[in-house]
C-alpha cells in the first residue's frame, strides 16, 4: 500500500516534471511560434536581407571599382615610365651626339693650331739656321783672314827680307783649308 | 550524447524524488518546472491566445534578432562597424550553407533558412540566460518548425519534379529489383521519420541540457558554503550549454538545407 502511493506520487511528480508533454498549452506554444516566425520571416525577408545584401553589394562593387582604377593608375604609371625611358635615351642620344660634334671641333682646332705652331716653328727654325749658316760662313772667313795673315806672317818671319807673294800663300792656305 | 543524457536526467529525476521522499531537508529540486507555461497576467487557464512566459521569450528573441540583424545593419556602411559586421557575418555564413548544401536553386529559399536558424539560435542561446525561459525546449514548438520543414520540403519536391520526386526513394543504382524494394521501404521510413528526429533533437538537447543545469543547481542551493563541486560543474555544463546551443540551430539549419537539397535534387 505504501507502495503503491509512492509509486503513484513519483508517477504524479514525473508528470508534473514535464511540461513539454502538457498538450493544453500545445495550442497556446503553436499559436505564439507561428507569429513569432512569421513576424520574424517579415522583418528578415523586408528589411534585413535586402539591406545586408545590397551592403554587400555595393561593397563588393567599390572593390571592383578600386581594383580598376588601381589597374588604371598602374597602366597610367607604366606609360609614364615609359615615356620617361624614352625621353631619356633620346637625351642621351642627343648628349653623345654633342659629345662627338664637340670632339670633331675641337679636333680641327686643333689640327689648326699645331699646323701654325708647326709652320711658326718652321720658319724660326729656318731663320736660325740662315743666321747659323751666316755666323759660321763670317767665321770661316775670319779664319781664313787670319789664317792668311798669319801665313804671311809666319812666311815673312823665316824667310826675312824675302818678300811673300801674296797671291801664292792666300792660294796655298785657300787649298789647305779646303782640305 | 542525447541518450545518455536521457538517462542521466531520469536518474537524477529518480534521486531527486527519492530525496523528496526524505521530506524537506532542503533536497527540494524541480528541474523541469523551468519549462513550465504559465500566463503572463494573471493566474487564469492558458487558452491559445494568452501571452504566457513563451510568448514573451519568442517575441524576445524575434527582437532580439532584429536588433541584430536590422538595429546593427542601419549604417549601411561600406566599411562596417562591429555589429554590422556581425550581422554581415551570420548572413554569408548562412548564405554559403544553404548555397553549399543545396546548391544554387537553394537560394531562393534562403531566407526561410535563416528565420528557422536565427530563430532557434537566438531562443537557445537566450534561454542560457538563468531565469530565462526556452521555447526550443518544448516539443511542439519544434515539432512545428520540424513538420513545417517536412511539409515545405515535400511540397517543393512534388511541384519541382511530380512524380520524380519517388526518385528519392528508388535505389536505382541497386542491382537487384527485389533490393530495390526493399529498399524503397527503408528511404519511405527514413523520410517520415525525419520530422521526429528533426524535432526530438533538438528539443531534446535543450530540455535535458537545462534540467541538468537546474539539477546541479538545487545540489548547489542544498549544500550551501560547501557547494564548489556543484558550482564547478554549473559552470563547466553552462559552458556545454552555450556550445550545445550553436550547434543545435546549427544541426536543425543544415538539415533543413539536406532536406531541401533532396527535394530540389532527388534521386541518388
Amino acid at each position: 500500500m505504501a507502495n503503491d502511493t509512492l509509486g503513484a506520487e513519483v508517477l504524479e511528480h514525473a508528470e508534473a516534471g514535464m511540461p513539454q508533454l502538457d498538450v493544453s498549452i500545445f495550442p497556446n506554444l503553436i499559436f505564439w511560434l507561428i507569429v513569432s516566425i512569421v513576424l520574424l520571416y517579415l522583418i528578415l525577408s523586408r528589411v534585413a536581407i535586402p539591406r545586408i545584401t545590397s551592403v554587400l553589394a555595393e561593397r563588393s562593387d567599390a572593390i571592383s571599382s578600386d581594383l580598376e582604377q588601381a589597374q588604371l593608375y598602374k597602366r597610367r604609371a607604366e606609360e609614364a615610365e615609359a615615356a620617361y625611358n624614352a625621353a631619356l635615351a633620346k637625351a642621351r642620344e642627343e648628349a653623345q651626339k654633342i659629345a662627338a660634334d664637340t670632339k670633331a671641333q675641337v679636333g680641327k682646332e686643333t689640327a689648326v693650331l699645331l699646323a701654325k705652331a708647326d709652320a711658326e716653328i718652321a720658319a724660326k727654325a729656318a731663320e736660325s739656321e740662315a743666321r747659323i749658316g751666316e755666323i759660321r760662313e763670317s767665321a770661316a772667313r775670319s779664319v781664313e783672314e787670319v789664317a792668311k795673315e798669319t801665313a804671311a806672317e809666319i812666311v815673312a818671319a823665316i824667310l826675312p827680307g824675302k818678300k811673300a807673294d801674296a797671291a801664292a800663300v792666300d792660294s796655298a792656305v785657300s787649298s789647305r783649308l779646303k782640305g | 550524447m542525447k541518450r545518455t543524457r536521457r538517462v542521466q536526467e531520469r536518474a537524477e529525476r529518480a534521486t531527486m524524488a527519492g530525496e523528496a521522499e526524505h521530506g524537506g531537508n532542503g533536497f527540494n529540486i524541480h528541474p523541469m518546472e523551468q519549462f513550465k507555461v504559465h500566463p503572463l497576467f494573471g493566474d487564469g487557464a492558458v487558452h491559445w491566445y494568452t501571452p504566457t512566459n513563451a510568448t514573451l521569450w519568442m517575441l524576445i528573441t524575434v527582437l532580439a534578432i532584429t536588433l541584430f540583424m536590422v538595429f546593427g545593419t542601419r549604417g549601411r556602411a561600406l566599411i562596417p562597424s562591429r555589429g554590422q559586421s556581425a550581422a554581415e557575418v551570420v548572413f554569408g555564413f548562412t548564405r554559403k550553407m544553404v548555397e553549399d548544401v543545396a546548391g544554387k536553386e537553394g537560394a531562393k529559399y534562403f531566407p526561410y533558412i535563416l528565420t528557422l536558424f536565427l530563430f532557434i539560435l537566438f531562443a537557445n542561446v537566450l534561454a542560457i540566460i538563468p531565469t530565462s525561459f526556452a521555447p526550443t525546449s518544448h516539443i511542439a514548438v519544434t515539432a512545428v518548425l520540424a513538420v513545417a520543414v517536412f511539409v515545405t520540403v515535400t511540397v517543393i519536391g512534388f511541384v519541382k519534379h511530380g512524380t520524380h520526386f519517388f526518385n528519392l526513394f528508388w535505389v536505382s543504382s541497386a542491382p537487384t529489383v527485389a533490393l530495390r524494394i526493399v529498399l524503397a521501404v527503408i528511404e519511405v521510413i527514413s523520410y517520415f521519420v525525419r520530422p521526429v528526429s528533426h524535432s526530438i533533437r533538438l528539443g531534446g538537447n535543450m530540455m535535458a541540457g537545462h534540467a541538468v543545469l537546474k539539477v546541479f543547481a538545487g545540489f548547489a542551493g542544498a549544500l550551501g558554503v560547501g557547494a564548489v563541486l556543484p558550482i564547478v560543474a554549473i559552470s563547466a555544463i553552462y559552458g556545454l550549454e552555450v556550445l550545445v546551443a550553436f550547434i543545435q540551430a546549427y544541426v536543425f539549419a543544415i538539415l533543413t538545407c539536406v532536406y531541401l537539397n533532396d527535394a530540389l535534387h532527388p534521386g541518388h
